[in-house]
């Protein structure tokens, strides 16, 4: 039998629930020992694969481009995983909802830029109106909160899902 | 003499004096009802639904603490119904403003984050509202982050009932509720706040807080001193 197909994905995030997995340290081994990594930001791979067993969502859904690739994830994904805060509840990208996308980039790229004072309309992605955690788009299978959670509870959650195990997260929490 | 009353919490046999809450006396006897309004020493309010119990023979679930003992009740305050009523109530309150734990200065300090641990709030199934409401950081020593405020009041009976200075209201109703100084004066122009803090150090959230303090290091730990105040202001006439 093939060893279950790992991938992460990271939208609109600052990276460090990606730092904390990377904080498994020798860990790591024994997780992608018994797993194949095929896909996120530490793997050069373009496209996101089809039948991946278990993916971890990093951020909250921003751009239309998060859009674009939280639907494909969904599709191509048996268990998803919201992994931290923001994909949980949007936490900090969500802090600009409040405020709307016109005065939020005017504020960034004309009030505050020294140089090349201009909103931005080439290469990135265009923001939607807010941003959103994950859930609010595709269903989720399990919700790790925490910005950022604990490695020792990604590893418990990861070791859960490889052994087939329904995993149980205690200790996950906002914040921390 | 008060009357003393027997009754059950959670099957366990009780007594409390009359006129005392449910939630009074399951305090006195260890067992934990779950509750953000609620702070010894202030006057009940019944504003978070959070501490609702189940009363045998009532059909409607009620708030242990502003509902009186009787004799012979039979009250559950921990059931699958009660949990999952309880971990509605506190996605509302999440949902209804803007709270981001980890840049919160009550991160870690917090109740309203504390009881979504503890009732297992991983997520929330709803939208958020995202109001925009703002922060008024005019008063010198401290600041109000609306974004924080889950409407418990206590900051309204600390400042009326304890300190008497009736700084704090009400203004507005539903979602557009907020808690105001005078009549909606900035903070920092207020003719009757006596800078005492009381306020801020009742307060379950990081909606009151010191002036100066960074993230995570609000410290907002149940305050023994509210229950003593008020005997000593009753024994004073005060
Ligand atoms: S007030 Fe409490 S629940 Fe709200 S953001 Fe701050 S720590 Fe989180
Ligand atoms: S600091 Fe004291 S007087 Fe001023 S608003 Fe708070 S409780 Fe009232
Ligand atoms: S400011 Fe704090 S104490 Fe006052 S109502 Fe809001 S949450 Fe409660
Ligand atoms: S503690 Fe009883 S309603 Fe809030």
């Amino acid at each position: 039998m093939s060893k279950p197909r790992v991938a992460t994905v990271w939208l609109d995030g600052c990276s460090g629930c990606h730092m904390s997995l990377v904080d498994l340290d020798e860990r790591l081994l024994d997780i992608f020992g018994r797993a194949d990594l095929v896909y996120g930001p530490l793997v050069d791979v373009k496209e996101f694969p089809e039948d991946v067993d278990v993916c971890l969502v990093e951020g909250s859904v921003s751009s239309e481009d998060d859009l674009e690739r939280i639907f494909k994830v969904r599709e191509r994904t048996k268990v998803l995983v919201a992994f931290g805060d923001c994909a949980v509840t949007s936490n900090v990208p969500g802090m600009r909802n409040p405020i709307g996308v016109q005065p939020l980039l005017e504020c960034a790229y004309i009030e505050n830029a020294d140089i090349n004072k201009g909103i931005p309309d080439r290469i990135i992605p265009r923001l939607l109106p807010t941003s959103q955690p994950i859930n609010r788009f595709v269903d989720v299978d399990v919700f790790l909160p925490g910005c950022p959670p604990h490695a020792d509870l990604i590893y418990t959650l990861l070791d859960d899902l490889l052994a087939g195990r329904t995993p149980e997260v205690a200790g996950a929490r906002f914040g921390r | 003499m008060s009357t003393v009353h027997t009754l059950t919490i959670d099957g366990r046999d009780v007594a409390g004096n009359e006129g005392q809450t449910i939630m009074e006396v399951a305090e006195e006897n260890g067992i934990d009802i779950p509750g953000l309004c609620h702070l010894p020493g202030l006057h009940d309010r019944g504003a978070c639904r959070l501490c609702v119990v189940e009363i045998e023979g009532s059909p409607k679930l009620a708030a242990a603490c502003v509902t009186q003992i009787a004799e012979g009740m039979h009250v559950t305050a921990h059931s699958e119904k009660l949990e999952d009523h309880r971990r509605a109530a506190t996605e509302m309150i999440f949902l209804e403003r803007n709270h981001v734990c980890s840049v919160c200065v009550a991160n870690n300090h917090c109740e309203l984050q504390d009881l979504a641990d503890e009732l297992r709030v991983t997520h929330f199934d709803l939208p958020r509202i995202s109001p925009a409401v703002g922060i008024d950081a005019s008063h010198r020593l401290f600041a109000i982050d609306h974004n924080r405020c889950i409407l418990c009041l206590r900051c309204v009976r600390a400042c009326d009932e304890i300190e008497g200075a009736h700084t704090w209201d009400v203004m507005h109703r539903g979602l557009e509720t907020r808690v105001q100084t005078d009549m909606g004066i900035p903070w920092g122009e207020s003719p009757t706040c006596t800078s005492c803090g009381k306020c801020v150090q009742v307060c379950p959230t990081g909606a009151l807080f010191e002036k100066g303090r960074p993230v995570a290091s609000g410290s907002k730990t149940k305050r023994p001193f509210l229950p003593w105040l008020r005997v000593h202001q009753e024994e004073r006439g005060l």
